[in-house]
C-alpha cells in the first residue's frame, strides 16, 4: 500500500528526542519506500525543526505558545485535525506515547498498534509486527489491519537510529492549524525527582536488587554483599514501590540512568523499562531462579540460582578472598 | 464520588515461568498462578482511599470468563460496595479497542465521576484506559501517581514521567486516569475481608445486556490479532555458569575480581 507516514518528534530543551532518529528507521521498515513526515509541535521550535529537517524530507511545524508544554490532551485534537485520512502515525512507546496514542487512534477511527519491537512486513493492508507479552517472557506475532490508517508506538532501542544529516528537508509552517485548541486537562508544573543520600549515576559497581529478593528483611543480604564488594546498592521499581529502598536508588526509565562498569542484577526479571536505565554496556551479571527470565538476554554472564542460597555463600567467599 | 475501577485477571509473571504451548497458539495455562494485574490493585486502593475521604462508592468491573469473578471479589474486599462481571463468548479475542468498547458500555450504565484503570497489563499495551476515555469523550491522563480532589469539578493529578519527574495537571471530571504503581500502599486483604463481601451478588452482563453488537467486539471486530506466541531466537545471550552453589560462588568471585567488581 502507498502509505502516508508521519512521525511525532518529541523534544526537550530545544533538542529532538533520540526516538526521532529511531522512528525513521522503524517507519521505513514498516512501510518500505515511504518518506515519513516529521511533526514538531511546541513553542519557539525553529532549532528543533532545523535539526529534524536533517533527517526528514518534510517537517511540519506547529508553533504556538499554548503548546509550550507537550500536553497530550491538547495535541490530540490538533493531530486529529491535521493528519490526512489513512495516515500512519508513529510515536515513541514512553509515557508521552501512552498518554497520546490510544485515545488518538479511537478519535481518528484507526488501528492502535502498541509497543512494537520488530517487523515482519506489510502484506496488502496487513501490518505484521512483533510484540512482547508477560513482562518480556514471550514474544508474539501480531497482525494489524491498517487499511484506514494506524497509530503505532515503537519501543525505544528496538530500531537502529537513522543517520542524522543525511537529508536536507524542508520545514512547512502549519502553525495556523493550532488556532482554537483547548483541553480539559491543564498543565501546572513539573516537580523534579529528589536527590538521594548516594548518587547511583556516579557509581562504577552497582549491586541491584529486584522483587526476587522476596521480603524486606532480605535486603540486608544484598547490603552485606555490596559492602563486601565495596559497591553501592540500587534496585528495580517494585522495591521502591514497596518502600524497601528509597526512590533515588531506582534504575530505569522512570528512575535513574546509570553507567557502571559492573552491574549485578539480583532477582530482576529484565523489563525494558529497567534495562532502559542501564547505559554504557557494563559487565552485566544476572542471578535469577527462572532460566527464561528476559534479563539473561541482556546479561553478559548469567547464573540460575536461588538468591537465598547463593547470596550468603558469595558474600562469605568475597570477604575471605580479601 | 462514584468511581469505577477496571481490573483484569492475569497470570502472575513474577511467580510463573511462562511457557509457549504446542504450535504457539497459546501459553501453557494449566499450572499458572493467576491474580489481579499488579497496577489494578493500586487503582482499587486509590479509589477506596478517595471514597473513604470524600464519600461515595467504588465499583469494580472486569471483562473476562467466570473465573474473573474471584478477582472482582478480592478487589471488592478492599472496600468496594459493588462489582460487575462482563462475560460473553462473543468477547473472546477482543483487541484493546474491543475491551475498551465493552468497558465503555458498562460505564455508560452507571453515573461515574471517575474511572480508574491500571497503567499496563500482561500484554504490555497500556491502551485500554486511553481508549475508554476517548470512547466516552472524557479527558484522560496516564501513569498517574497522585490524585488530589480539588473542588467538585476537577482533580489535581501527578503523572510520573521519565526520570521520575512528576508532571502536575488539573483535569476536569468526569475523567479516566490510568494508575502507576507506587501511588499508595495497597491494603492487605485477609480471609475475613473476603468473607464480608461473599454474599454480595456480582451481576454478570453479556453483550445483549450491555447493548453491544456482538460483531463489533471479540475476534470478529478485532483489527489487531495475535497469530502466535514464540520464544525469540537470540544471537548473543548470556554465558551461563553451571555448578553447585559453592562452585558458582567461586566462579563469581573470580569473575568479579577480573572485571573490577570487587574494590
Ligand atoms: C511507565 C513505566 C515505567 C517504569 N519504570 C521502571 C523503572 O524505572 N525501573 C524498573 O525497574 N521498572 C520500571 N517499571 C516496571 C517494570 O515494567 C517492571 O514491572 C519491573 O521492572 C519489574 O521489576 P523486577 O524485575 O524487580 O520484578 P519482577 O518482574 O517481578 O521479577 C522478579 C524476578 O525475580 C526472580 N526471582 C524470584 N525469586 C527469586 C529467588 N529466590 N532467587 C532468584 N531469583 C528470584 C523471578 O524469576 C523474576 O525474574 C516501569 C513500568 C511502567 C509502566
Ligand atoms: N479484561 C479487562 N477487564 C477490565 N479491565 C481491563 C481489562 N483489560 C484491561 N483492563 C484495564 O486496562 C488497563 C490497562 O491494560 P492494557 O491496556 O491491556 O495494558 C488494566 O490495568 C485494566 O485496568
Amino acid at each position: 500500500m502507498d502509505a502516508k507516514v508521519f512521525v511525532y518528534v518529541a523534544h526537550k530543551d530545544g533538542k529532538a528526542d533520540d526516538s526521532a532518529l529511531e522512528l525513521v528507521t522503524a517507519a521505513q521498515s514498516m512501510f518500505p519506500g515511504s518518506n515519513p513526515v516529521a511533526l514538531v509541535a511546541g513553542s519557539g521550535i525553529d532549532a528543533v525543526c532545523q535539526e529534524t529537517a536533517a533527517t526528514y524530507g518534510e517537517v511540519w511545524k506547529f508553533d504556538q505558545a499554548a503548546l509550550a508544554y507537550p500536553n497530550a490532551e491538547l495535541l490530540r485534537p490538533l493531530l486529529v485535525k491535521v493528519l490526512p485520512a489513512g495516515a500512519m502515525l508513529l510515536l515513541p512507546h514512553n509515557t508521552f506515547g501512552l498518554d497520546l496514542g490510544p485515545g488518538l487512534s479511537v478519535q481518528r477511527g484507526v488501528t492502535y498498534v502498541p509497543d512494537v519491537v520488530g517487523i515482519d512486513g506489510l502484506e496488502g493492508t496487513t501490518l505484521k509486527v512483533v510484540r512482547q507479552e508477560f513482562a518480556g517472557q514471550v514474544s508474539a506475532h501480531v497482525h494489524c489491519a491498517v487499511a484506514k490508517g494506524a497509530v503505532i508506538t515503537v519501543r525505544s532501542g528496538a530500531f537502529r537510529p537513522a543517520p542524522a544529516g543525511a537529508v536536507a528537508g524542508q520545514v512547512l509552517d502549519r502553525s495556523a492549524d493550532t488556532a482554537g485548541l483547548s483541553a480539559r486537562r491543564k498543565f501546572v508544573e513539573l516537580i523534579q525527582a529528589e536527590a538521594g543520600d548516594i548518587d547511583i549515576t556516579r557509581e562504577d559497581v552497582l549491586v541491584s536488587v529486584g522483587r526476587g529478593i522476596g521480603e524486606k528483611e532480605n535486603i540486608a543480604l544484598v547490603e552485606d554483599l555490596a559492602e563486601a564488594m565495596g559497591a553501592a546498592v540500587s534496585c528495580s521499581r517494585p522495591i521502591v514501590d514497596a518502600k524497601w529502598l528509597d526512590r533515588p536508588r531506582q534504575v530505569g526509565t522512570s528512575g535513574k540512568t546509570v553507567k557502571p562498569k559492573v552491574y549485578l542484577a539480583l532477582g530482576i526479571s529484565g523489563s525494558f523499562q529497567h534495562l532502559g536505565g542501564i547505559k554504557g554496556n557494563p559487565f552485566l551479571l544476572a542471578i535469577n531462579k527462572n532460566p527464561k527470565a528476559p534479563i539473561f538476554q541482556a546479561a553478559t554472564v548469567g547464573v540460575v540460582a536461588d538468591l537465598m542460597e547463593l547470596l550468603p555463600v558469595l558474600t562469605e567467599k568475597i570477604k575471605k578472598s580479601r | 464520588m462514584e468511581i469505577l475501577v477496571c481490573v483484569k485477571r492475569v497470570p502472575d509473571a513474577a511467580e510463573n515461568e511462562i511457557v509457549v504451548g504446542a504450535g504457539g497458539a497459546d501459553i501453557k495455562r494449566e499450572d499458572l498462578v493467576y491474580s489481579v494485574n499488579e497496577w489494578d490493585n493500586y487503582a482499587v486502593e486509590e479509589a477506596v482511599q478517595i471514597v473513604e475521604r470524600e464519600g461515595g462508592n467504588v465499583t469494580i468491573v472486569s471483562m473476562g470468563d467466570s473465573e474473573a469473578e474471584e478477582v472482582v471479589r478480592r478487589e471488592m474486599a478492599m472496600g468496594a460496595a459493588q462489582g460487575l462481571l462482563l462475560t460473553d463468548a462473543a468477547f473472546d479475542g477482543s483487541d484493546g479497542l474491543g475491551i475498551a468498547t465493552i468497558l465503555a458500555a458498562a460505564a455508560r450504565k452507571g453515573e461515574y465521576d471517575l474511572i480508574l484503570t491500571g497503567a499496563l497489563a500482561d500484554d504490555g499495551a497500556g491502551q485500554v484506559g486511553g481508549m475508554l476515555a476517548a470512547l466516552l469523550d472524557w479527558p484522560y491522563a496516564s501513569v498517574v501517581n497522585k490524585i488530589e480532589t480539588k473542588d467538585g469539578k476537577s482533580l489535581r493529578i501527578g503523572r510520573e514521567i521519565e526520570g521520575g519527574t512528576q508532571e502536575i495537571s488539573d483535569i476536569e471530571t468526569p475523567c479516566v486516569l490510568s494508575i502507576q504503581t507506587g501511588i499508595n500502599e495497597p491494603r492487605y486483604v485477609g480471609i475475613r475481608g473476603i468473607r464480608k463481601v461473599a454474599s454480595i451478588e456480582i451481576p454478570i452482563l453479556d453483550a445483549g445486556a450491555l447493548g453491544l453488537d456482538a460483531a463489533a467486539v471479540g475476534a470478529a471486530g478485532a483489527n489487531v490479532r495475535r497469530i502466535d506466541y514464540f520464544v525469540p531466537q537470540l544471537g548473543a545471550s548470556a554465558e551461563m555458569l553451571e555448578g553447585s552453589i559453592e562452585e558458582l560462588a567461586g566462579k563469581l568471585v573470580d569473575l568479579l575480581k577480573a572485571k573490577g567488581g570487587i574494590r
